[in-house]
């Protein structure tokens, strides 16, 4: 029993390991000045051919690169307020759509319901490469290509925010429901005062889920969006050129960190509310 | 008496009726949106597959023809497929043995589940110049396996809170009375923690065929638009033919790969009735 505990933490370790090891290395490089990058990395940066020397500490730390990206890149910060402004309208949007669409799915499943369901599922699973083409067409009839509503309103009705919220809808206990019916409140009642305050951790972690996929996107712009002063900041970095590799890995932190804030918040949220999706298939 | 019963059904009837009537309205927003943009362009993708590109010739199968011999079609649809059938496999029984292992030990799990799922809040963009570094050594032969190892790394946390989820419903009462039975914990494995997850694994396989589906970013980023052929994805390729506005192969190849899902999801179905059927 002993011997198997020792086994177990050794494997929980490494496992860790495997995970801060490379985002050690990420934060560590964001701190190095740029010869010693150039020293380390420079086979990665595309600045040339040398071994790869990695290190968990930069030997000469500095904000230089933090300095040079926040201070002296304009396109860095275009890029992240095209970012915003592309991805909370879409959250915004999916939670009201999706919000009262799931309440619905959950708690008057009728035939008809369950079928619409089931085809959700499958719009969710479908790939981008198969909406890409018919996106494309609409976006273009609407004439919206070439603008931040071009990502927006397809993203609105993506339909994991329905599937996620639903299972957690379909968790709250029936009771609660009929007492509100009993004492006369009507339909917008019960969803506005019992279903959104209850499925607070199923909203949360549509939130959330919504958006690192949206902080993310990268086939959406790529394919939508021509002209690049329109461009996330997901795409900063595969469009960086060699005079600014250096600032690559502050870019990098940048770029994550508002993500994992967004993480260490909601946490707890997210834990139940994909927990609730992986009862009852 | 009887002409009350009548109005209080008759009241009921009202009531259910407006229920359903509101429950619909609740749907509106959601389905009038989907239909726009997802139910008509679909079957106008799949009319264009079927149509000449002018657009008022039926061609049969003439476009899928084409399309189904083209080379770069076929490599990318077999690299996706392969990708498929090996990540996720490999995906469902990594993140499951994490999730045995959380849920057997009692101390510092808090952390250690943080740790294992904060990867998928880490953007793709971010990490992949590290993938980088970690594998320019290695060549670019080895960039299906490095695929595989990205595409473990971000989703294990994911699917082993799924995992968790089902594990916490079997009840200890279940575990205490097999062990009183004198069953093994391989026996506990196979009659009752396997049987007792079919729903989850079906929710897991559903949440990792999207997420290897996605596996474009990790490759598109890790080695650009003309990667190493074994990493070359039916993304690259469709926007390949996006930039040269190749709408009819397109058209068709999403047909193709729509086709395909739609069997496997129904095949999936018949299956799961049968086995329902069975029981």
């Amino acid at each position: 029993m002993k011997r198997s505990g020792i086994l177990r933490s050794g494997i929980q370790f490494l496992l860790c390991c495997m995970i801060w090891i490379p985002i050690t290395l990420l934060a560590a490089a964001s701190f190095m000045p740029e010869d010693e990058l150039i020293y380390r990395y420079s086979e990665a940066l595309g600045l040339g051919k040398d071994t790869i020397r990695f290190s968990l500490l930069p030997s000469y730390p500095t904000i230089q690169s933090y300095k040079e990206l926040l201070l002296y890149s304009p396109g860095f910060f275009v890029m992240f307020w095209n970012s915003c402004i592309q991805v909370f309208p879409t959250l915004a949007g999916q939670l009201m759509i999706a919000a009262p669409a799931s309440w619905s799915f959950a708690r008057y499943p009728t035939k008809a319901k369950r079928v619409l369901f089931s085809l959700y599922i499958v719009l969710m699973i479908l790939p981008f490469q198969v909406m890409m083409v018919s996106n494309y067409l609409v976006l273009g009839t609407l004439n919206l290509l070439d603008s931040h509503l071009s990502l927006i309103l397809p993203g609105i009705w993506s339909t994991l925010p329905v599937f996620i919220m639903a299972k957690f809808f379909e968790g709250i206990p029936q009771t609660f429901i009929e007492a509100a019916h009993l004492d006369g409140a009507n339909e917008f009642y019960v969803f506005f005062h019992i279903a959104l305050p209850l499925g607070k951790p199923g909203i949360i972690t549509a939130f959330m889920l919504g958006f690192f996929e949206a902080w993310n996107a990268l086939e959406q712009p790529i394919a939508y969006l021509q002209n690049r002063s329109l461009w996330p900041l997901s795409l900063y970095l595969p469009d960086i050129t060699a005079d600014k590799a250096s600032v690559a890995f502050a870019a990098s932190v940048v770029l994550l960190f508002p993500s994992v804030l967004v993480f260490l918040n909601g946490q707890d949220f997210l834990e139940q509310g994909i927990s609730s999706s992986g009862i009852k298939g | 008496m009887e002409r009350d019963i009548h109005m209080i059904k008759k009241r009921r009837n009202f009531y259910v009726s407006q229920k359903i009537w509101i429950s619909w309205l609740f749907i509106a927003p959601s389905l009038s949106g989907t239909i726009v943009f997802v139910c008509i362009p679909f079957s106008d993708i799949i009319r264009r597959s079927f149509f000449s590109v002018a657009g008022n010739e039926f061609v049969w199968g003439y476009h899928y023809n084409v399309v189904w011999h083209n080379q770069a079609f076929r490599l990318a649809l077999k690299n996706t497929v392969l990708f498929i059938l090996i990540g996720i496999p490999l995906l469902m029984g990594t993140s499951f043995l994490t999730a045995l292992l959380i849920q057997s030990s009692s101390r510092r799990t808090n952390l250690y589940k943080t740790t294992i799922v904060l990867p998928m809040a880490i953007p793709t963009a971010s990490i992949c110049l590290l993938w980088k570094i970690f594998f320019s050594e290695r060549g670019r032969s080895t960039a299906f396996g490095v695929l595989l190892f990205t595409f473990l790394w971000k989703n294990i946390g994911y699917n082993m809170l799924l995992w968790l989820a089902g594990l916490g419903e079997i009840s200890d009462s279940v575990y205490e009375a097999a062990k009183l039975d004198g069953a093994g914990n391989l026996a506990i494995m196979r009659y009752i923690v396997v049987p007792e997850l079919k729903g989850t694994a079906g929710v897991v396989f559903a949440l990792s065929v999207i997420n290897g589906f996605r596996i474009y970013r990790e490759a598109y980023l890790i080695a650009g638009s003309y990667p190493h052929e074994s990493i070359y994805m039916l993304q690259h390729l469709f926007n390949h033919w996006f930039l040269d506005m190749d709408i009819q192969n397109m058209s068709t190849a999403a047909a193709i790969i729509s086709i395909g899902a739609f069997l496997c999801l129904f095949i999936c179905f018949l299956y799961s009735k049968i086995r329902k059927r069975g029981e």
